[in-house]
């Protein structure tokens, strides 16, 4: 009754192009990024945003670059979090090595730094697919790794390889507080997603989306398979890269090249699943999901052990924790193999009925 | 198809209510709260279960002979599986809980300590990094709030290399060390620090790292053994230090002319490698074993009474479980040195519990009314000293247990500490810090 | 030139020890096209169980056969929850489920057996054999040769079973098209269950060896990292592959952690050991670009 597209008429194409053809959709978006930015910032504690709504939009934002490989072009990748080490230390080497070099173009330059090296990596994935494709990109994951640990240069000579970010300031003002970091992450993240959901319908990711079902029928219909799948690895690259940077310069503060190892990656793959392959909105719910998760079994497990008077100690119900959260994924995998995405859709299906189911 | 969207909708809502009923609320007054980020899960959960599990043990000790002047220690744990973002997330969790009478926080990672150095900072909250984390804390001048006591790589590296020369008669000129290193933050600390003993003492320094987790090491222990070097110094964390001593017997590398660090010198690394680590050297800056009368005290009065933190209590007396004890001595120790000057009785809030940590002074005598004599050495910091010890001893694997083979040794200090304050006034200065005037601090 | 013999020895039988871990992959993804991440896991869990079970009283063998059962009951159990609700869903879910998998049984390994640090001890020793450091002065590890000597007879014995047994036949049936099998009258769930429990004795196998080369512990689930690049070369459906590409990532990955770091400090300066990580990785990647199905793999062809 409420989510119902009946009575709203397109009378121009520019109207029936638009991100969001539905009105419903459009009050939607509005009023969501309207407390993003507005009643959050005002009502949140520090907890949230250090702990939690940072890494959260932060991570979203490196799914989205993943889901933009993954889930539109299809090339399966495990190197997600070797390119967000590139983004940081190029990031941090522009800010350090140049003078007075403004905070936001160190991140453009440092997303392209990673696109750069995300096209270098992508050249395999024309001439390999698949499995073979995904343990190919671990080589990336490693090598990068390996080789910001080796090349003092990189780290600015410091002994330990760690590097230490300096504060963010933007036209003078000094990013310190944790909702200025907030909403200056929320920023790069917001315009960033618009920019993703605009390109996946455009010619571009209809190429992408073309080459991902079938690559060979794609170049039939003339698609050139090079071109589309290196700028998937670009773009992806980029949005990785710019997640990275972020979070050096607004979560961690200082990070080391063994941070960004392969467990990231794999977080950041299953974000993209739980949430949604091929949905700019499941990075962000898988985001959620994957990040809130594991805080949530950690705050009340134990609280739970306590009630019921079960005798566990400290390791008992970190041991379950652990099973649980691989328990859950399997569970999810099986209920909703398209992931988070697919319920809101489906939920949106039926609020379309509501409340005559048929 | 619905009803399933339904259910899970139900069960996620519900999950997000529980969740936001179970952010913590504030702590009873008038208690030291101890944040604690630990891990007993993954890689290295054995590990962090001895030390944290050494660690509440005294706490609670503390607490059932009265509290710390009357003051009782409470504490929460984290799950950090030694993951950095992980860890950075229970300290932001937690501190709201720390904020007002705060014990100093021990992560145990040298990945979590580097990410709150700046965070506990900005919060002023103390931060310990005892054997571990950033090294150039050591000058309190830059780094206020951090403190990474006790001793540090470089001063266990430079200690150890004067372990060697006395051995060797008073002189390393023209041997050959290897420095076979986890490749990490944590590995490559010492390296500046052994290349300035290299050249102090005249010996030819190989180094050789480790790709994590260093679980395959038959090429690196091949080149030792085309190298032929005298000895053989280890910093390896986890499974590497079995599989260097494995891989070192079966190259036929004697191990006991391998030393390894102190993160490389626990039960958990020797007990696996069997008859392979018997003579396998370590560094340590705490003894194991039930012989110190405190450890024998804790098990006595905390087990007795079925508080224990360990469920496997074969693992009280180990290096680890010792070395949990040890920081939470001296954590205690730090709140009662404030106490003194802040009013004895009283709950220390953060700034009172740093003065403590910058003026500790455990002298022996200290430590013997602890019944702590032997298990650590001497401690004395202060506003340029961080450390306030740099003192280690050296230890070897009978095959049974770890028995000390020296005293405490004091590594060269006049070498290494101008390169902490170096590396510290680099840090200042990408920073934007302006260093306190040590000599204006009381 | 002696040096370099030494190290190829080493890396070759270092490489078999890969193999053995690669070789729980293959079964699983030839018979159910499944890429179980959780072979890593399941190792450890093996391992564990062994010991735990040794722990107890037991004597090797009978821990072994106890061990085969809990593995067993652990490859039923995943298929009969996990991967028979999973049928029909995309390869790629299926692999995350796996990873999923690899989570639960990292938490249930150690909450069942304890998470403590422990050593196995099969009865061999690794020390260098005698006669050859002697008269070669090579080392040449005694553990390594009986370990690859076990290896090789799994492998003997994986074929045997595939090729003379009627279960190894329906196998292969079920490996070469799902549903032809089953329209034969092969039991398909059957069938995976059984192949779970095949993947579960090469895990006990893998764990057994490394676990009594570098003792039981929660690292042994990194062994999966060591056997992905052997995977990729060998390809993710063949046998044999896994044991060739094994020998290949072993040995090159050895000499090139000798040969190739003094190489880049020439050009750069600083120390570049510790190559090991991706140096197989790139050579698996580069081996693709000319091969792309690996050494041993079935070659695709594209319909449109």
């Amino acid at each position: 009754m409420i989510y119902r597209e009946t009575g709203q008429f397109k009378t121009s194409y520019a109207a029936d192009q638009q991100i969001f053809p539905i009105r419903q959709d459009r009050i939607g978006i509005g009023l969501l990024l309207a407390v993003a930015f507005l009643v959050v910032p005002l009502t949140a504690g520090n907890y949230w945003f250090n702990a939690i709504l940072i890494p959260f939009l932060i991570f979203a934002l490196a799914a989205l670059g993943l889901n933009i490989l993954t889930g539109y072009a299809g090339q399966l990748s495990l190197g997600s979090a070797a390119f967000m080490a590139v983004g940081a230390y190029a990031a941090y080497n522009f800010q350090v090595r140049v003078d007075g070099m403004p905070v936001l173009l160190s991140f453009i330059l440092a997303g392209l730094t990673a696109a750069g090296v995300g096209i270098l990596f992508g050249l395999p994935s024309l001439r390999i697919k698949g499995f073979y494709l995904a343990v190919a990109t671990l080589a990336a994951q490693f090598f990068i790794v390996w080789c910001l640990t080796k090349f003092p240069y990189l780290s600015n000579n410091s002994s330990s390889g760690v590097i230490s970010v300096p504060n963010v300031e933007i036209l003078g003002f000094t990013f310190d507080t944790p909702q200025s970091r907030y909403l200056l992450v929320l920023t790069i993240v917001s315009v960033l997603a618009l920019l993703a959901k605009n390109m996946v319908r455009s010619t571009t990711g209809r190429a992408w989306m073309a080459v991902r079902d079938m690559d060979v029928a794609a170049e039939v219909i003339g698609i050139r398979l090079m071109r589309t799948k290196l700028l998937a690895f670009a773009v992806s690259s980029f949005y990785c890269g710019i997640a990275g940077a972020l979070y050096a310069f607004c979560y961690l503060g200082s990070v080391e090249p063994d941070g960004f190892s392969l467990d990231l990656s794999f977080k950041i793959l299953f974000m993209i699943i739980v949430g949604g392959v091929g949905s700019v909105l499941g990075s962000f719910l898988g985001a959620a999901f994957i990040l809130l998760l594991p805080i949530f079994l950690d705050i009340s497990l134990p609280a739970l052990a306590e009630l019921l008077h079960l005798p566990f100690d400290s390791a008992t119900v970190s041991h379950i924790q652990l099973m649980v959260f691989g328990a859950l994924i399997m569970f999810f995998l099986i209920v909703e193999p398209h992931g988070l995405a697919r319920l809101w859709q489906i939920g949106k299906e039926k609020l379309r009925l509501w409340p005559f189911p048929h | 198809m619905f009803k399933k969207a339904k259910q899970l909708a139900i069960a996620t809502s519900v999950a997000a209510a529980c969740f936001a009923a179970a952010i913590p609320a504030a702590q009873a007054a008038g208690e030291q709260f101890f944040l604690m980020p630990s891990y007993r899960v993954g890689p290295y959960g054995a590990n962090g279960q001895s030390f944290y599990g050494g660690f509440i043990d005294y706490l609670s000790y503390v607490n059932m002979k009265g509290g710390i002047d009357g003051v009782q220690n409470t504490w929460e744990e984290c799950e950090t599986e030694y993951n950095t973002a992980k860890g950075v997330e229970c300290y932001e969790r937690l501190k709201s809980k720390a904020k007002a009478y705060p014990g100093p926080i021990h992560s145990m990672s040298t990945g979590i300590s580097y990410a709150l150095v700046d965070k506990t900072a900005a919060d002023q909250l103390p931060l310990a990094m005892m054997g571990y984390g950033l090294t150039s804390a050591v000058d309190g001048s830059v780094f206020p709030w951090a403190f990474p006591l006790v001793t540090t790589y470089q001063m266990q590296a430079s200690a150890i290399i004067k372990f060697l020369k006395d051995k060797n008669g008073g002189s390393l000129a023209g041997k050959k060390i290897v420095y076979l290193y986890h490749d990490s933050a944590y590995g490559k600390e010492p390296i500046l620090a052994l290349q300035a003993e290299g050249r102090l003492n005249k010996f030819d320094l190989v180094e050789i790292p480790v790709a994590h987790p260093g679980n395959e090491q038959g090429a690196q222990w091949q080149r030792i053994r085309q190298e032929k070097p005298d000895y053989v110094i280890m910093w390896g964390w986890g499974v590497m230090n079995m599989t260097a001593i494995k891989t070192a017997q079966k190259m036929g590398f004697p191990r006991d002319r391998m030393i390894g660090s102190w993160w490389a010198g626990s039960e958990e690394d020797v007990i696996p490698a069997g008859d392979a680590a018997k003579g396998y050297m370590s560094a340590t800056w705490n003894v194991s074993g039930k012989g110190v009368p405190l450890i024998a005290d804790i098990e006595k009065t905390v087990y007795g009474a079925g508080k224990g933190n360990m469920k496997d209590t074969t693992k009280l007396g180990t290096i680890l479980y010792n070395r949990g004890v040890s920081a939470a001595v001296l954590s205690v120790e730090a709140i009662r040195t404030a106490q003194a000057k802040y009013g004895k009785g009283k709950p220390m809030n953060a700034e009172q519990v740093r003065w403590g940590l910058e003026n500790l002074n455990i002298t022996e005598a200290r430590l013997k009314e602890l019944g702590a004599t032997g298990l650590l050495p001497a401690v004395k910091t202060s506003c340029s000293n961080h450390e306030g010890s740099g003192m280690v001893k050296l230890q070897q694997w009978d095959g049974s247990k770890w028995t000390p083979l020296t005293d405490w040794i004091e590594g060269n200090k006049a070498l290494i500490h101008p390169l902490f304050q170096a590396d510290a006034a680099k840090y200042a200065k990408e920073k934007g810090i302006t260093p306190r005037d040590c000599s204006k601090e009381k | 030139m002696q040096f370099f013999f030494e190290v190829l020895i080493g890396g070759l039988l270092s490489g078999v020890m890969y193999s053995l871990v690669a070789l729980g992959f293959v079964l699983i993804f030839k018979a159910s096209g499944v890429f179980n991440f959780a072979q890593g896991a399941m190792v450890y869990f093996a391992a564990l169980s062994l010991v735990g079970v040794m722990g107890m009283g037991a004597p090797l063998w009978l821990a072994f056969i106890l061990a085969f059962v809990i593995m067993t009951l652990l490859g039923i159990a995943t298929e009969k929850f996990v991967l028979r609700k999973m049928v029909n869903q995309a390869p790629i879910a299926l692999f995350m489920a796996t990873i999923g998998l690899a989570f639960f049984i990292e938490g249930l390994a150690p909450l069942i057996w304890g998470n403590e640090v422990r050593a196995l001890d099969i009865g061999l020793v690794d020390e260098p054999i005698g006669w050859i450091l002697d008269q070669h002065n090579m080392v040449i590890s005694s553990f390594d040769l009986t370990a690859a000597g076990l290896a090789l007879g799994l492998v003997a014995l994986l074929a045997l079973f595939f090729q003379y047994t009627r279960v190894g036949r329906a196998l292969r049936a079920v490996a070469d098209d799902h549903q032809a099998a089953l329209s034969i009258g092969i039991p398909l769930q059957h069938i995976w269950a059984l192949v779970w429990a095949v993947a579960g004795f090469v895990a006990l196998v893998a764990g057994m060896l490394w676990g009594s080369r570098n003792g039981v512990q929660f690292a042994l689930t990194f062994t999966a990292l060591k056997a992905l690049p052997v995977l990729i070369l060998g390809g993710f459906t063949s046998v044999p592959g896994a044991i060739v590409g094994g020998l290949i990532i072993g040995a090159s990955e050895k000499l090139a952690e000798i040969y190739i770091p003094p190489v880049m400090a020439g050009w750069f300066g600083g120390n570049f050991g510790g190559i090991e990580g991706w140096f197989p990785y790139v050579m698996a990647l580069l081996f693709l670009l000319v091969r792309p199905e690996g050494l041993f793999g079935e070659k695709h062809i594209d319909r449109v």
